[in-house]
Parts: C-alpha cells; sequence; structure tokens
C-alpha cells in the first residue's frame, strides 16, 4: 500500500510542471517585446557563451493547449495550415531553416522572417509567444506526449500521432 | 447608461414576461400544487399510521404470527390498488399536461412575422448574428440581445468550442448551444424590459460569469437601435479619440477584435463597433463604464481568470484616449 | 466490512468538498477558491459521492449483509471480493492523489466532451477521471457476480425464492443493473473519451464525423441507471428495519418484489431526460417523459405498502425507524420534484440550475443515505454485539434531519431566482446571497450530526450494553448468528421454513447438520427452490486478488499515460490471473 503510494507520488510529481495553471502573467510577460536571442550560434572570433533564455511555457499542459487555440486564432493556419505548410513552411519537420529550439522559434515570431512571415513583436504579447512556441514544439514530439493534446476538435490530422518520426535536428 | 439590476425576480422562471415562459410557469406552478397535496397526504397517512391505536386490528394474530388476520390484509390490498389507481391517473394526467404544454410551446414556429437570430456560444461570450436575406443587414454583435416586443424570435443556436446554453428564464426555458448542431428555440417577450439570461451548461473556468442581457423595446425603438448597430464606427472627431483609436490599432486588440469603420476585424472576440451601447462588458461580469473598462482591459484574467482575452500592457500615455475611444463608440 | 469503512472515509472525503464549495458560495464574489480550485472540487465531490461511495457503501453493505440474511457462511467467490476492494481502494487514491497534486479532474462528474475532449481540457486531469471510473467499475461488477451467484445458488434450505428477504432481492435486482449499467460507463469513459484523449480517434470530434452526444447518451445509459443501484439496495433496507421494528412480515410481497424488478427495468428507459434541453426530437423526448412519471408508481406501491405496514403493525420507534420515515419524507419530497422534472416544459426552465441540485440530493440523500444509517444504527447490535445509544442516536437524526432540509430545501428558491449549476461565485445584485447563506448554515449542522453520529458509534462499541443474538426479535435469518458474527457466519447452518424464519413456531425451526466445521465449507442450493444440492469448498486467502490488482493497476496508470501501457497491462494481469487460478489438488467431500 505505501509503495503503491509512493509509486502514484512519484507519477503525480512529474506532472507538477505539466499541470500548473498560471492563468494570470505577471506584468513582465504581458509586455509586447520580448527577449529577442540570437538568431544562430555562429559568430565570427571564437564561440559565445550559450544564453539561457527563460521558457516559462515548456511542458505545461494548459501552455500547450493555449497555443493551439492561438494557432487558429491569430491565423498561423493561414500560411502554415495545421502544421503541415502551405503559403509557408511546414512546421513538422526535421530541418529548421532559423533553428528549432525555443529562443529560435521566439526570434522567428518576434522579429518575422523573409518571405513574408510576418513580425508579431509589437502584437502579441510575450506570454503567449510561448505558449505558441510549446505548440509548435510539441508539434514536433519535443514537449513531452503527456503534456500535449491528443487532437483538435477540427479538420486537422493530429500532429502528435501522425508524425511519430518528426525531430529536430540543429 | 446604468444597469437596472432589479431586485427578486430578474433571471426568474416564474416571473414570465412572454408566452413561452408563461406557459411553463403556469404548467410549473399546476405540478407543485398538485404535487404538494399529494406530498402532505403521504406525510399525512405516515404519521396517522404511526398514532394509530390499532382499533380493529387483532392483536393476538399480530404477537403470535406477526401477521394480521386475512381480512385487514384485505382491506389494505384494496385501499393500496386504490392509491396506485389514483397514482396511476394523476401521473397520467401531468404527463398529458405536460405534453400539450410542449406542443404549445412549440406552436410558435407556425408564426409569420418570426424574426431569426444566430447566437453562438464561445469560451466565455455570445456572440449574436441577427439574419437576414440581404447580407448588407445581417448584424453581428455580442452580450446583449435586443428583441421587438410581440414578435416571435427564433434563436438559431450553435457553438464555436464546447457546449453551452442559452438560457434567458423569464423569456422561456434553456436550449443548448451543441458544436456542429443547430438547435433553435422561439422567444417572444411581451413586455419591455431588460432580462438576464445566464448559461447553462457547465462550459469551463469562467462558465459562472458568462451572462447576457436580453433587451425588449417596441419595435419602433428596435428598428432605430438595429439601424445605428449597422453603422460603422463613426471616425473620431478629436485628437484625443483619434491617438485611442491608433492605440487600439496598433496594440494586440486587433488580433481578435472587430470594430467596423476601421482596419481592425478580427473575428474571435466580441464585435467592438458600438460597445459604448452596451449595459455590460465581459458578458455581464461588470456594468459598461470607463472605470470597468480601464480595469478589464488592464487585467482580464484577475476579474475573469482563464478567460481568452490576452493580458497587453499598454503604454501608460495610451490608457485615456483608448478608453475614451472605447466608449464614445455608441 | 472494509468495504463500508472505506467508503465512509470517501464519504468524509466528499462531505469536506461540499463544505469547501459551500463556503465558496455562502457570499458573492467570495475569492477563497478560484474557479480552477472550485472546479476540480465540485467534480471530485459528485464523481467521490457517486464512485467511490453510495455504489460501494451499498455493495459492502450487501457483502456482509447478504450471506448472513441466506443463512450461509460466504459470499461466492471470495478471492473476487478481495479483488474488487483492491481495486475500488486503489481507484479512490488515484483520484485524490490527483485532487492533491493539482491534477484532480476539473470537467464535471460526467465530464461532458467536448469540454473534457483533448482541446479543452488539456493535461491529464480528465484521464484520472476516466481511469479512476475503470477501477470503480471493475469493482462494482466483481461484487455484482459474487452477490448474484450467492442469492442464486448460496440460501438455507427450504428458502425458495419466493421466502427471500426483501433486501435481497434489492441486492439481486441491483446487481443484475450493475452488469448491464457499468460496461457503458467504461465504454463513455474509456473508448469514447479516453482514446480520444490519449490517441486521438474523433469519437466526439464533429468535424470528422464524431458526435458530442454520442457520449452523453452512452454515459447517461450508465448514470440513470447508477441513481437506482444506489437507490435500490436502500429499498431493501427499509422493507426490512420496518418488518422488524412493525413486528410484522411487510404487506405485499409480491407487490414489492415486482415494484423492484420493474424499477429496475423502467430505469433503463429513463435516460433521455438528462438530455431535454439537447433538442432532440420532440416526439423521442415525450416517451422519455412518459417513462420517467412511469417509474413513480413502481416507488409508489413501495411507500403504500410500507405504509401499510406500519398501519397495522405494532410499530417501535427507535432510531432506525426515525431514520425510515425521515427517509419517506425527503424521498418522497425528491421523488415529487423528479415529477417535475419529468416534464419537458418544466426540465428546460429547472435544468442545470440548483433545482436539479436540490432534487438529486433529496432522493439520494434521503433516499440512499438515510436508509443506510437506519442500516448502521438497526444492524449496529448485530455488528458489534452492543447497543447503539438511542437517545444520541435520535438527536443525530434530528440535527442531520434539519440539516438537511436547511441545506438543500433553499435551493429548491434558488433556482426560482435563476441560480445555475456549477457557478463558482456569483455577483450580489442576483440576490442570491440570502438562501446561499442558508444552505451553508445547513451544510454545518450536518457536519455537527455527522460528528454525533461517529460520536456514538464509537461510545456504543466501548461501552454501549450488549446486545444479544436477536435484540430487535425480528425474523430474518441474519438475527440467528452471534453478535458479532464470527468469521464464519454460522456453525451449524440455519434451514428457512417461511419468510421469517425466526418468527416460526420454536418447534419448526431447523439447521443443517452435517457440514464440516474445519474448513470453510458452503451449501450450494437450487436456484428456485432451495433445496440443497452439493457441498463446496471456498478458498481460503491468498495473495493472487491483491498482486492482480497491482498488476492491473499498473497497467491501467500506466495507460494514462502511454496507450502502450493497456498491452502491457494486459501481460501482467493475464500474469496474476494465471496465479490466482492455477489448479490445486481437489478437495474430498464426503456425499
Amino acid at each position: 500500500m505505501r509503495v503503491l503510494a509512493a509509486l502514484a507520488c512519484v507519477i503525480a510529481l512529474t506532472g507538477c510542471q505539466r499541470e500548473r495553471r498560471d492563468l494570470r502573467p505577471a506584468p513582465p510577460q504581458a509586455a509586447i517585446y520580448g527577449d529577442a536571442a540570437r538568431e544562430g550560434t555562429l559568430q565570427p572570433g571564437g564561440v559565445l557563451p550559450a544564453r539561457a533564455v527563460a521558457y516559462p511555457a515548456s511542458q505545461n499542459a494548459l501552455a500547450i493547449s493555449e497555443g493551439q487555440r492561438l494557432f487558429a486564432w491569430y491565423n498561423c493556419t493561414g500560411c502554415h495550415s495545421h502544421g503541415g505548410g502551405g503559403i509557408g513552411p511546414p512546421l513538422i519537420k526535421e530541418h529548421w531553416i532559423y533553428g528549432g529550439e525555443p529562443e529560435n522559434i521566439f526570434e522567428t515570431l518576434v522579429k518575422g522572417r523573409p518571405n513574408g512571415m510576418p513580425t508579431w513583436g509589437g502584437r502579441i504579447p510575450e506570454y503567449q509567444m510561448w505558449q505558441i512556441v510549446a505548440y509548435i514544439r510539441s508539434m514536433n514530439h519535443l514537449e513531452p506526449q503527456s503534456a500535449s493534446p491528443a487532437r483538435a476538435d477540427s479538420l486537422e490530422p493530429s500532429p502528435t500521432i501522425q508524425n511519430k518520426r518528426a525531430g529536430v535536428t540543429r | 447608461m446604468s444597469v437596472p439590476f432589479i431586485a427578486a425576480l430578474q433571471q426568474s422562471a416564474i416571473a414570465p414576461v412572454g408566452p413561452q415562459a408563461g406557459r411553463i410557469a403556469f404548467l410549473f406552478w399546476s405540478f407543485l400544487i398538485l404535487l404538494t397535496c399529494v406530498f402532505l397526504l403521504t406525510i399525512g397517512f405516515t404519521l396517522w399510521a404511526l398514532s394509530r391505536h390499532h382499533r380493529g386490528i387483532e392483536q393476538e394474530p399480530l404477537e403470535r404470527t406477526h401477521r394480521p388476520s386475512a381480512a385487514t390484509d384485505a382491506r389494505m390490498t384494496r385501499a393500496i390498488g386504490a392509491a396506485t389507481v389514483v397514482t396511476v391517473l394523476i401521473l397520467f394526467g401531468l404527463l398529458i399536461a405536460s405534453v400539450v404544454t410542449g406542443e404549445q410551446l412549440a406552436g410558435l414556429r407556425y408564426a409569420s412575422n418570426a424574426m431569426a437570430v444566430e447566437i453562438t456560444g464561445n469560451q466565455w461570450w455570445w456572440e449574436i448574428r441577427y439574419l437576414s436575406d440581404n447580407t448588407r443587414r445581417i448584424l453581428r454583435t455580442a452580450n446583449e440581445l435586443h428583441i421587438p416586443v410581440g414578435r416571435p424570435v427564433m434563436i438559431r443556436g450553435t457553438s464555436h468550442d464546447v457546449i453551452h446554453s442559452f438560457w434567458a428564464p423569464n423569456l422561456h426555458g434553456k436550449r443548448d448551444l451543441i458544436p456542429s448542431r443547430i438547435t433553435t428555440e422561439w422567444i417572444e417577450a411581451d413586455q419591455p424590459g431588460q432580462y438576464r439570461g445566464q448559461c447553462a451548461e457547465f462550459c469551463g473556468l469562467q462558465h459562472a460569469h458568462m451572462a447576457l442581457w436580453v433587451i425588449a423595446e417596441p419595435q419602433e425603438k428596435f428598428d432605430a437601435w438595429f439601424e445605428a448597430q449597422l453603422q460603422p464606427a463613426a471616425p473620431p472627431e478629436d485628437a484625443h479619440l483619434q491617438a485611442g483609436e491608433q492605440a487600439f490599432l496598433s496594440s494586440s486588440c486587433v488580433l481578435c477584435h472587430t470594430i467596423r469603420g476601421t482596419d481592425a476585424a478580427g473575428q474571435v472576440a466580441p464585435d467592438l463597433t458600438h460597445l459604448a451601447s452596451r449595459l455590460t462588458i465581459a458578458a455581464g461580469t461588470l456594468p459598461n463604464n470607463k472605470g470597468n473598462l480601464g480595469g478589464w482591459i488592464a487585467d482580464p484574467q484577475t476579474i475573469k481568470p482563464g478567460n481568452h482575452m490576452a493580458t497587453v500592457a499598454l503604454k501608460s500615455e495610451d490608457v485615456q484616449p483608448l478608453l475614451d475611444y472605447l466608449e464614445s463608440l455608441h | 466490512m472494509r468495504y463500508i469503512v472505506t467508503a465512509f472515509l470517501f464519504l468524509l472525503a466528499g462531505g469536506v468538498e461540499a463544505l469547501l464549495m459551500r463556503l465558496q458560495l455562502s457570499f458573492p464574489n467570495n475569492p477563497m477558491l478560484g474557479p480552477d480550485k472550485y472546479n476540480q472540487i465540485f467534480t471530485v465531490h459528485g464523481s467521490n459521492m457517486m464512485f467511490l461511495f453510495a455504489v460501494p457503501v451499498m455493495e459492502g453493505m450487501g457483502v456482509w449483509l447478504v450471506p448472513l440474511m441466506l443463512g450461509t457462511r460466504n459470499v461466492a467467490f471470495p478471492r473476487l471480493n478481495a479483488f474488487g476492494y483492491w481495486m475500488y481502494l486503489i481507484g479512490g487514491l488515484l483520484l485524490y492523489v490527483g485532487l492533491f497534486t493539482n491534477t484532480g479532474p476539473d470537467a464535471g462528474w460526467f465530464a461532458y466532451t467536448p469540454l473534457s475532449g483533448p482541446q479543452f481540457s488539456p493535461g491529464k486531469r480528465v484521464d484520472i477521471w476516466a481511469q479512476m471510473i475503470t477501477f470503480t467499475e471493475i469493482s462494482a461488477m466483481c461484487v455484482a457476480t459474487e452477490l448474484a451467484v450467492t442469492i442464486l445458488k448460496m440460501r438455507a434450505p427450504g428458502m425458495s425464492l419466493n421466502r427471500i428477504p426483501m433486501y435481497c432481492w434489492a441486492m439481486l435486482v441491483q446487481s443484475a443493473m450493475v452488469l448491464f449499467a457499468m460496461p457503458a460507463v467504461m465504454v463513455a469513459s474509456n473508448v469514447f473519451l479516453l482514446t480520444d484523449r490519449t490517441i486521438g480517434t474523433h469519437f466526439s470530434n464533429p468535424a470528422e464525423g464524431g458526435d458530442p452526444l454520442l457520449y452523453q447518451h452512452i454515459f447517461w445509459f450508465f448514470g440513470h441507471p447508477e441513481v437506482y443501484i444506489i437507490f435500490i439496495p436502500a429499498l431493501g433496507m427499509v422493507s426490512a428495519i420496518v418488518a422488524a421494528h412493525s413486528r410484522r412480515s411487510i404487506f405485499g410481497y409480491p407487490a414489492m418484489v415486482l415494484s423492484l424488478v420493474a424499477t429496475a427495468f423502467i430505469g433503463f428507459g429513463l435516460w433521455v431526460h438528462h438530455m431535454f434541453a439537447t433538442g432532440l426530437p420532440q416526439i423521442g423526448e415525450a416517451y422519455f417523459t412518459a417513462a420517467s412519471m412511469m417509474i413513480g408508481i413502481t416507488s409508489g406501491v413501495q411507500i403504500f405498502c410500507w405504509i401499510a405496514t406500519l398501519w397495522t403493525g405494532r410499530v417501535r420507534l427507535n432510531t432506525a425507524m426515525h431514520f425510515v420515515l425521515g427517509f419517506i419524507f425527503i424521498f418522497v419530497m425528491g421523488g415529487l420534484t423528479g415529477i417535475m422534472l419529468a416534464a419537458i416544459p418544466i426540465d428546460l426552465q429547472v435544468h442545470d440550475t440548483y433545482f436539479v441540485v436540490a432534487h438529486f440530493h433529496y432522493v439520494l440523500i434521503g433516499g440512499a443515505l438515510f436508509p443506510l444509517f437506519g442500516g448502521f444504527h438497526h444492524w449496529f447490535p448485530k455488528f458489534t454485539g452492543r447497543m447503539i445509544n438511542e437517545r444520541l442516536g435520535k438527536v443525530s437524526f434530528w440535527v442531520l434531519f434539519l440539516g438537511f432540509n436547511l441545506t438543500f430545501f433553499p435551493m429548491h428558491l434558488l433556482r426560482l431566482k435563476g441560480m445555475p449549476r456549477r457557478v463558482y461565485t456569483y455577483s450580489p445584485e442576483m440576490h442570491w446571497t440570502a438562501a446561499n447563506g442558508m444552505a451553508t448554515a445547513g451544510a454545518l449542522i450536518i457536519l455537527i450530526g455527522g460528528i454525533l453520529f461517529i460520536v456514538n458509534v464509537i461510545s456504543s462499541r466501548r461501552s454501549g450494553p450488549i446486545a444479544g443474538a436477536n435484540p430487535w426479535d425480528a425474523g430474518s435469518l441474519e438475527w440467528a448468528a452471534d453478535s458479532p458474527p464470527a468469521p464464519y457466519n454460522f456453525a451449524f447452518l440455519p434451514g428457512a421454513v417461511s419468510r421469517y424464519p425466526l418468527w416460526s413456531d420454536p418447534a419448526d425451526r431447523v439447521v443443517v447438520t452435517g457440514m464440516r466445521n474445519d474448513r470453510r465449507e458452503i451449501l450450494v442450493t437450487e436456484t428456485v427452490s432451495g433445496e440443497p444440492r452439493f457441498r463446496h469448498v471456498l478458498p481460503g486467502s491468498r495473495i493472487w486478488p491483491l498482486l492482480t490488482a497491482l498488476l492491473a493497476t499498473a497497467g491501467l496508470v500506466g495507460s494514462i499515460f502511454y496507450f502502450q501501457w493497456y498491452y502491457i497491462g494486459a501481460v501482467l494481469t493475464a500474469i496474476g490471473l494465471i496465479g490466482w487460478f492455477w489448479p490445486k489438488e481437489p478437495v474430498e467431500i464426503e456425499p
């Protein structure tokens, strides 16, 4: 009985990050200008120390769900469909054009990219950008499966199931 | 505009203001009176059974065999038989009353001058569209339903996300709003007034704060309101209001909200073209005035935690112009 | 016994949740609980009471009482019984571990899709709910199976089917209902909801051809019989108590049995009355109105027969009878509000308001909890060998009765003022404050009544007057055993010569001789006539039920996170079952 309880606690503790419900973003996170990271790690004159970017929405089920909602609300689907791409490149892939790390995707959203990716930096609050980042990464199995939604209530193939072999390479 | 939250019988099914709710209330009172009598009779017989002095029940057989005589049993059987027959008749009568009332409620659909309104439930607000054959006269608004007095209104309901339920008890019972289905309900108001309704199917974190106001007004007033609502927002007259409009257009607001007459055309949040003409904001959560609006925009998550309005950090010099601009959208 | 104690602990947990809810709603805009916590608490309150308290406590009483009433030594499948208990306990713990780690389900105790689907309920909360249902339904089905077999095949010699006590009829009918209803909820929660959420099926996704209403239909096909599953054993208990304390046999035995069976049948045909507001076709809905009203007839017949029994008996008004009278008062009121709910137009106004909350608490607490408490007081001498303190018992009854009415009667009025269900707060302009305040006060009074009951139980256990085998001079066989009964119930199995064997002439009473007392031997009888057929040896305590339960748990809990665990769990459970059923030496039974 005690073993069972301990086991249950272990399973549940790993869920603490997943099940956090932060409904109210702290004021700095509501800012519309985020912490823009560098584009790539290639620099003249030696290797720079890595800058760790705080990624609050990581592994959080509510954040990924919100990202799923915002992905449709802010019309990312207009160019990227539901990850398959169209006018814009697919978001379920192995080779990322501008990097697949959270800070890279974040910067893509903040600054925009050539050939049509709008700059969302003046529009989407920072905390919501991180939620979208989490969702995009969850489409690529880079977030725990237990925190990712299995499907949406719409005509989309489920990114987490139908795309088992996707991964990120730098 | 002040919100007349009148006492006692607001949002109440026993204060009917239309034929639908009136029929239901009549049925309810009939049931209540009849069934209260049944209840009192049952309890009365039970208590009487305890206090009987058992005249006529032979004690000796009871002590020995633990059952009274055959004659007593026969009397009891007849009594229970009679009670059962009475129960069946009462229930049958109630069933007929219920079915007849249901038919009467459905009768409103044969009216010839019905108006059609489509209500779409969202988490946690109501999208209202007045339908028309002329596409230029389809009015999209939110959270407040105006209807003309004395005219049947057909509510076509659906939902964008989860199951909600449209319920304005003064007017009619509820109808679920189910994604991918269209449910219909006919309502009619016989008296002008403001009637509060609320979502009646658990729809998530802010189910408690998903209310709407149904405002019944005489046909002329309704027509005037409708024409005013169809107009796009008037361009702001002075620099202060223009600064407010610019603040709106340059921040996150435009991603979700629409103000017809400007470039803001977001479809996923309430239409703000005539925001200042509404009694409440945030789906009936707060009375509509500048202070509440400011608080709502500054921190929606404290007022309605979990709702889908983004928390946007505005520059301090934008706040007052923005609020004045929004409050000018009559 | 373990069932009853565990269920009681869950009752207390559910009561705490109820108190939290009432405190939150006691005044407008209360900041005590936010919407997230409140949603979790009301979901767990409902799920706890329905799945973890009401059904298990009735089953636990059945497991304890039915063998005694039938004059046999044990239930038919003791290891299955143990397995069912472990699954129940683990399921309950699963739910509460979830609640305490912020993973409690928050979509309502019935978790309608699409709110509970993958898009609108992120995380593992609803998955935990769905698997908790699996555990508790497996447990319920285990107990239902063994009770049904016990009642049909293991009776005292001479106890033909028309002589079994009303309580055993109730448990037989309830077991049949469980076997039909529980699989439906397992399909709804596991197949529809869980696979939608974990592997992306589209049962409730209308864009891909699914339908949210499909879930509702299947859930309520279980959900309505579920309340009768809770309620029918209580009816049996009331019959037992009324017979004993009116000192006469229950009036109208055939009518009572038939109305129990009719209630069960009709109960399966009522489910759409939970869905009247969804816009289904009127004619179909009218059928369910008729059926929902028809079930009032069967319950009415039962009430009339009880009143007739009281009328023609010599009533002893002890605490158990107080609870029965309280039951009649509260349940009849609840049943009549149910008739109101059956009418579609009225239901359209009161559905999902506090009227429904009032109605179902009246029928569930009045119809199940009050008889249960009456049963506790009635069988207390048999449980513990001591008499319970009558004065304190009556005081606790009145406190509970008054507190209950103070809590739930104002809820009828709240609905007249338009308060919907499942709202975590409200604004002061709605004028709901007064009634909510009364309800909160009533809840605190119920708490006091519950405490009095517990105090009564503990103190009477320790120092109440010693009770003999049959302190009430009742007629059914459980009163022939010792108080408290030995683990084997009866050293010499009694025979049954009539419906109330202990009331028959002492010269006519028989016992069975020739059964061995050094091993777990029981008598298997004919189904209908009660003639003895052969002896059978029941297995003793083994570790395999617990092990199988643990292995099944590993599979089921794992499947919340990774669907592959269903396969692993199946293999593990098979291992457990192989160990369980490993053949042993056949036991020598002399003819």
